[in-house]
């Protein structure tokens, strides 16, 4: 329950049909009985009459509680919604009169039940620190949570778009390929580990009590999931076992991989990691466009092929574009975590009717850039296909409208313009694939 | 769970049956009482309530002063006809060696009251401290019941063994 506003408390109070009188009895048990209750915009409530033996003594502190729900047949109930008010009491005829003097109480209207228990976090810690406990999960919901898994379609996407267009070369190459892939999965996941550790310690997790699938962080610190060591040693392990898939690629393969595997590790770990913490100045999106675009398939094509080349570099950037988005899209619910504690991302900086705007350019940039290459001859074809998920922009162009406000209800959105990136880059790779077979 | 004959009255089992939610008071460490609206459990002798470590509080002021009340007031939350009140005097316990799954055993009677906690359960890895509960198992000393609902009225008592 959170505490309410006397006034706020009492007009609200109005709504409800009865009261429940609560007060300690003479034997020291609590006694409640439901009753009858008028308010006065003086903060007083009447409430009687009452039973002759259950009734508190003149001047004892007692409650009133007024509880709402909304029976569902098949799934529970909804509405949830319940005011406590304290106060002395005065008996007046059959019944009280009751000076309020505190109120509290909870209304899922007003804070859903999910960021309601999110603000219990701390409440849950202490409890569990004092009783002893520590929460927990499986192993593998655990690393699911921590390494924040489902967002490796962010790194499938740019390595397998790479390998393709390898393949389109007469030069795919299965094994620096896989190697390849496990260096950018390791990459991403000590970054997705990286960020969780700098966000708890900046406090922009913390601060965050709308946290959702899509944003928010892991949650596996906040929670006592996973000790912070645990977190550390994960998240350096990652990044060792990239660096060392890196080192053995450039040895085999040429030493300029150096240089691209090099860039995506220092702009992986800069991303959040101080003294840089570029997303904090509003340079997460390039950022994450440049390493989970360019950086990536065009590491991949020089794994495979051992040369540089143009197109990888090109193919790459409508994906960019549109990974770009996905981070962009998924920090509306984080603004207000982000914004108190200097977390200046984008979002925080720009008014919706922007972020909006930026939205719909950037996204229109992606589908141009795929037109236009097809036009130039740079992509084949087939790639056309990935136009056809254009109408998703759309979607969530307009979710950002309508729900931008509403963390809960921008879920759908969130998950849209996740599945604009993974189903444009998927057709992109079809496209490839089908111009190396037609 | 106890499997002895019920003591708690019909009347008074047939509300705890149909209560989607009643009222919990507790008396907190000034000595006041608050009131938690939950969800009431019941085998016909004692009463459960579960609370997640999220909401602990009351969980502490049990701990603290394990006398505790329980009511059943709103014909709404607690649907039977005909429709009469209840209030439960009695003496509350914090069951906690297992946070994490000593609670289930509670589940089936939870989830014939609100069947989307199954949905919720399924989505444990994304609310994982709502699942680190703890059961309220209170029992019953004196029962108030008000046959015909109005409080106003002299309550029929029931009472059981301890009571001061």
């Amino acid at each position: 329950m959170a505490k309410l506003e006397l006034t706020d408390a009492l007009t609200r109070a109005q709504t409800y049909p009865h009261a429940v009188l609560a007060y300690v009895g003479p034997d020291g048990y609590p006694v409640n009985v439901a009753v009858d209750f008028t308010t006065s915009s003086d903060g007083l409530v009447e409430v009687g009459p009452l039973g002759h033996d259950y009734r508190p003594t003149a001047d004892q502190e007692v409650e009133l509680t007024f509880s709402h729900i909304r029976p569902q047949p098949g799934v529970g109930y909804d509405e949830r919604r319940y005011i406590n008010l304290w106060g002395r009491a005065t008996p007046v005829g059959a019944g009280l009169r009751i000076a309020v003097r505190t109120a509290a109480g909870w209304d899922e209207a007003d804070t859903p039940f999910f960021e309601y228990a999110e603000r219990g976090v701390p409440e849950g810690r202490t409890y569990l620190d004092d009783v002893g406990a520590r929460p927990r999960l499986s192993p593998w919901w655990t690393f699911f949570l921590a390494t924040r898994l489902p967002f490796l379609t962010a790194t499938l996407i740019p390595v397998g778009l790479g390998g393709v267009i390898a393949g389109r070369d007469n030069s795919f190459h299965a094994l620096w390929f896989v190697l390849a892939l496990l260096a950018a999965v390791a990459v991403h996941l000590g970054l997705n580990m990286a960020n969780d550790l700098f966000d708890d310690a900046s406090g922009a997790d913390a601060a965050n009590l709308t946290p959702t699938p899509f944003s928010g962080g892991s949650r596996v610190l906040q929670y006592g999931l996973v000790h912070r060591r645990s977190m550390v040693l994960g998240c350096a392990s990652f990044y060792a076992a990239a660096i060392a898939i890196g080192l053995y690629l450039a040895a085999e393969r040429g030493w300029a991989l150096l240089a691209i595997g090099a860039v995506g590790v220092g702009l992986s770990f800069a991303y959040s990691a101080p003294p840089l913490r570029l997303v904090h100045r509003g340079l997460g999106e390039p950022v994450t466009a440049l390493g989970f675009g360019p950086v990536m398939t065009v590491g991949t094509y020089f794994a495979c092929t051992g040369r540089w080349s143009w197109q990888p570099f090109l193919a790459s950037l409508p994906v960019a574009l549109l990974i770009a988005l996905v981070l962009y899209v998924n920090q509306v619910p984080d603004r207000a975590g982000d914004a108190a504690v200097g977390k200046c991302t984008l979002i925080v900086r720009w008014t919706p009717a922007h972020v909006r705007m930026g939205y719909a350019v950037t996204a229109g940039a992606a589908f141009v850039c795929i037109a236009a290459e097809v036009g130039a001859g740079v992509m084949p074809a087939w790639t056309l296909l990935a136009l056809g998920t254009a109408p998703l922009v759309w979607r969530v162009w307009r979710g950002l409208r309508d729900h931008y406000g509403d963390t809960y209800a921008l879920i759908p959105t969130m998950q849209t313009n996740i599945a604009l990136h993974l189903i444009t880059g998927l057709l992109l790779i079809v496209g490839y694939t089908i111009s190396i077979f037609a | 769970m106890n499997t002895t004959e019920p003591i708690l009255p019909s009347p008074v089992r047939a509300l705890l049956d149909a209560a989607l939610v009643g009222e919990l008071t507790v008396i907190d460490q000034t000595g006041r009482p608050v009131t938690y609206p939950l969800i009431p459990l019941s085998d016909g002798n004692l009463i459960y309530l579960t609370s997640s470590v999220l909401f602990s509080r009351k969980l502490r002021h049990i701990k603290a002063n394990p006398k505790v009340c329980f009511s059943l007031t709103d014909p709404v939350a607690v649907p039977v006809e005909p429709f009469s009140r209840a209030t439960i005097l009695g003496d509350a316990r914090v069951v906690e060696e297992d946070l994490h799954e000593g609670w289930e055993d509670l589940l089936p009677k939870w989830r014939a009251k609100e069947p989307a906690i199954d949905f919720f359960l399924k989505k444990r890895f994304g609310i994982p401290l709502f699942f680190e509960r703890s059961v309220i198992e209170i029992t019953p000393r004196r029962v108030l019941w008000w046959e015909d609902g109005r409080a106003s009225q002299p309550a029929r008592v029931f009472e059981f063994a301890g009571v001061s």
